[in-house]
């Protein structure tokens, strides 16, 4: 006989919940880290470093994030490295974050204006000094609210990996449901807490794009 | 452990492969269409004088945009099978990419009918053109055009989210590689293929929208100017 929705379970979503809350983490910090690389590949002089970062950024934008997460989690698999669920989920996640931030990033980076860069070239420093103390502290403030905003795209991402059996708030919520079948409910309290914690993002990232085109209303 | 890729096995599948593959073609052009069509009514709705409207369309926006699609698609097919209505699978999972889509429609058009200048409004009227005339000509066509690349991105990522109604057991081309993953054991080697054919699917589908654009937008073809 099936029960009502009780404390018991809600706290297991809350837990579910810290897990995604984890996971997102790991994700971004990870995918911040390759996606850094990545931009500096698509803004590389060299023709074939920009033609690989390109096809890496295009393959990983053009294959849906449930596929790559099937390939890494089967990957892994019979490369006989068995990794925990959260690491799994973790690199598939940073390869998923890694092509979407590298590319805002490169694009925060070439709307610098050009100008900066060919002072800094009179100035003699070399290509690494104008990029991290002339063009990144600029590219920085550009890029803010995108990637403030695709930070709620990495948390609504991370309820895919799921379907590896990570029990984060999705698959928790779908653990429930199984037992109470009351989706309504259930699905609905997990989306709420998805809501509560990608909304006040949202807002700010909007925050921080009305401040950043202040000057140019 | 030594592993060796062998996609022989699965040649046998390829009937399988493709009709997951047009089911997926489906589902986006059915999506697009309809997502298209609730997008400009959200815009509308958002952008209207009466107050229930704009908080509606709102929330509506935000509840979608804020919440990951799996949650939406288990709400709906989930909820509604509780409710006694049993929709087909296929129906329930257009239902909630399109449910999805508009959303994201509706904001992304709002914001080109934001752009539309005042003045091109308030010298229609002195041309004495209809209020129809006015939103069709005047507000919505030039509003379309300036969020085509946009709108049509949002589009293709529409096309590789679909992927996620395999977990309710669509039987689209990732729906499919699961089922045929289960019989070849070829796990690894399927969803390469898989991962293959989405890409042609995304590469194919902005093609398609670019011609698409270059051909419903014949003054951007005249004046030469990029989508």
């Amino acid at each position: 006989m099936p029960t009502g929705l009780n404390l018991n379970y809600l706290i297991y979503l809350l837990q579910g919940a810290g897990w995604t809350v984890i996971l997102s983490a790991l994700a971004f910090v990870l995918g911040g880290a390759a996606g850094f690389i990545v931009m500096l590949g698509r803004i590389s002089r060299m023709r074939w470093l920009r033609f690989v970062t390109l096809l890496y950024v295009q393959a990983i934008q053009g294959i849906p994030l449930l596929i790559i997460i099937f390939i890494i989690y089967y990957g892994l698999g019979i490369l006989g490295v068995s990794l925990p669920p959260l690491l799994a989920a973790g690199i598939a996640l940073m390869v998923y974050c890694s092509a979407f931030l590298g590319e805002i990033w490169r694009g925060s980076v070439e709307a610098v204006p050009r100008t900066q860069t060919e002072a800094a070239e009179c100035l003699a420093l070399t290509r690494w000094q104008s990029l991290r103390d002339v063009i990144l502290p600029q590219a920085i403030r550009i890029a803010t609210p995108s990637t403030v905003g695709f930070l709620v795209q990495v948390l609504k991402s991370t309820s895919l990996v799921s379907v590896i059996g990570f029990i984060e708030l999705t698959r928790a919520a779908q653990v429930i449901n199984n037992t109470i079948f009351q989706p309504f409910a259930v699905f609905g309290i997990a989306g709420a807490i998805y809501f509560a914690l990608c909304y006040p993002i949202s807002r700010w990232s909007r925050a921080l794009e009305r401040n950043l085109n202040v000057g140019r209303r | 452990m030594k592993y060796q890729l062998t996609f022989g096995g699965l040649w046998a599948y390829w009937p399988d492969f493709l009709a997951g593959a047009w089911t997926t073609i489906e589902f986006t052009f059915v999506a697009t269409v309809l997502g298209l069509i609730i997008g400009i009514l959200g815009a509308v709705a958002r952008g209207s004088s009466i107050a229930w409207f704009r908080i509606l369309a709102g929330a509506y926006v935000e509840l979608v945009r804020n919440t990951p699609f799996l949650i939406q698609i288990f709400f709906l097919y989930f909820g509604l099978a509780s409710l006694g209505v049993r929709l087909p699978i296929n129906v329930a999972a257009i239902l909630a990419m399109v449910v999805n889509v508009g959303a994201y429609s509706t904001e992304i058009i709002r914001a080109g009918i934001e752009a539309v200048h005042p003045s091109q409004v308030e010298a229609a009227e002195s041309l004495g053109l209809s209020r129809f005339q006015i939103f069709r000509d005047i507000i919505l066509s030039p509003a379309l055009e300036r969020v085509y690349p946009s709108l049509t991105s949002q589009f293709t990522l529409m096309m590789l989210m679909s992927s996620v109604t395999s977990q309710v057991s669509a039987e689209e081309l990732t729906g499919a590689a699961n089922n045929i993953q289960s019989i070849t054991f070829r796990s690894m080697e399927t969803y390469i293929i898989v991962g293959a054919l989405y890409l042609l699917l995304t590469l194919l589908l902005k093609t398609g929208f670019w011609g698409l654009g270059k051909l419903i937008f014949p003054r951007r073809r005249r004046l030469g100017t990029p989508l």
